[in-house]
């Protein structure tokens, strides 16, 4: 799942080298944690967060078989 | 993407040299034209050669494959994808195993897939501005056939009651199938409120 959120955002970025996705898991919630070289934060949130809601829909696609709640945070 | 620069006795023989070195044909690259040269006297004296920039245009189209072939392969979904291009707009159709899981509820995972693509495709080349319809299993068509119903239906409701209805939010390509359906309607007519991603459009009655 990290391998995707880096494989939607290394080619929306000016700094692929610098995306970074770190998780966080519990029993009930995966947390992924995504940063990005500040340059590039507007480019994976978005005008009113439409990039960030697409990579979070496009993840939570990806984790439905995943019984817990899964989270994308930004910077 | 590669670049280079070569020259030449003449702008022509440069942009040959340089097509030769790359192996490419003319239509595959944006030739920046540095110097034109000089003939000089006799061809010799005073002469100077000519020296262009030879860039390998992207090939947008193969960019937005292979997002949709590499996001879709880490979804966990084996899936093929066919591309149509059109005038300004390139049609990538998905076609395997799991489609479901890839269009989502009401599409809104075909709709994030294809607003990333776009997205995607168009910060390769800020000189090439492409539309990106990424669908499944005609899905698109399915869902154009559905919102015009859904149009109509709500528009009977709405004159029958008198009294403007929301519908619930949709991206702007999908607003536009609605405001489409009722456009030349005698009886009600549509506008969207809201900001993006959360727009939706209203149908109210027309005033008397």
């Amino acid at each position: 799942m990290k391998a995707l959120i880096e494989t939607i955002v290394q080619p929306l970025v000016d700094y692929p080298e610098e995306v970074n996705v770190s998780v966080e898991e519990t029993d009930e919630k995966i947390r992924y944690h995504l940063t990005v070289n500040e340059n590039d934060v507007g480019k994976v949130i978005g005008k009113n967060g439409r990039i960030a809601k697409a990579i979070r829909t496009v993840v939570h696609a990806a984790g439905s078989d995943i019984n817990k709640k899964i989270f994308v945070d930004i910077m | 993407m590669r670049e280079i620069t070569a020259s030449g006795q003449t702008v022509e023989e440069a942009k040959e040299n340089a097509l030769r070195q790359l192996g490419l044909m003319e239509d595959q690259v944006n030739v920046e034209v540095i110097d034109e040269g000089k003939k000089g006297i006799l061809g010799v004296f005073g002469s100077k050669r000519a020296y262009v920039k030879v860039q390998e245009k992207v090939d947008l189209v193969k960019v937005g494959e292979q997002f949709l072939v590499n996001v879709t392969n880490e979804m966990g979904v084996n899936v093929e994808v066919q591309t149509t291009e059109g005038e300004n707009e390139i049609v990538y159709e998905l076609v395997g195993e799991k489609i479901g899981l890839l269009i989502g509820k009401r599409g809104q995972t075909l709709n994030a897939l294809q607003y990333l693509t776009h997205l995607a495709v168009n910060k390769i080349d800020q000189d090439q501005y492409v539309t990106v319809v990424v669908d499944a299993e005609n899905y698109r068509y399915r869902r154009e056939e559905t919102l015009s119903q859904l149009a109509n239906k709500l528009a009977y409701k709405v004159m029958r009651n008198r009294e403007a209805v929301k519908i619930e939010p949709m991206p702007s390509f999908e607003r536009k199938i609605i405001h489409t359906a009722l456009h030349d309607h005698s009886d009600v007519s549509t506008h969207s409120e809201g900001k993006d991603p959360n727009r939706y459009v209203v149908i109210k009655p027309k005033e008397e």
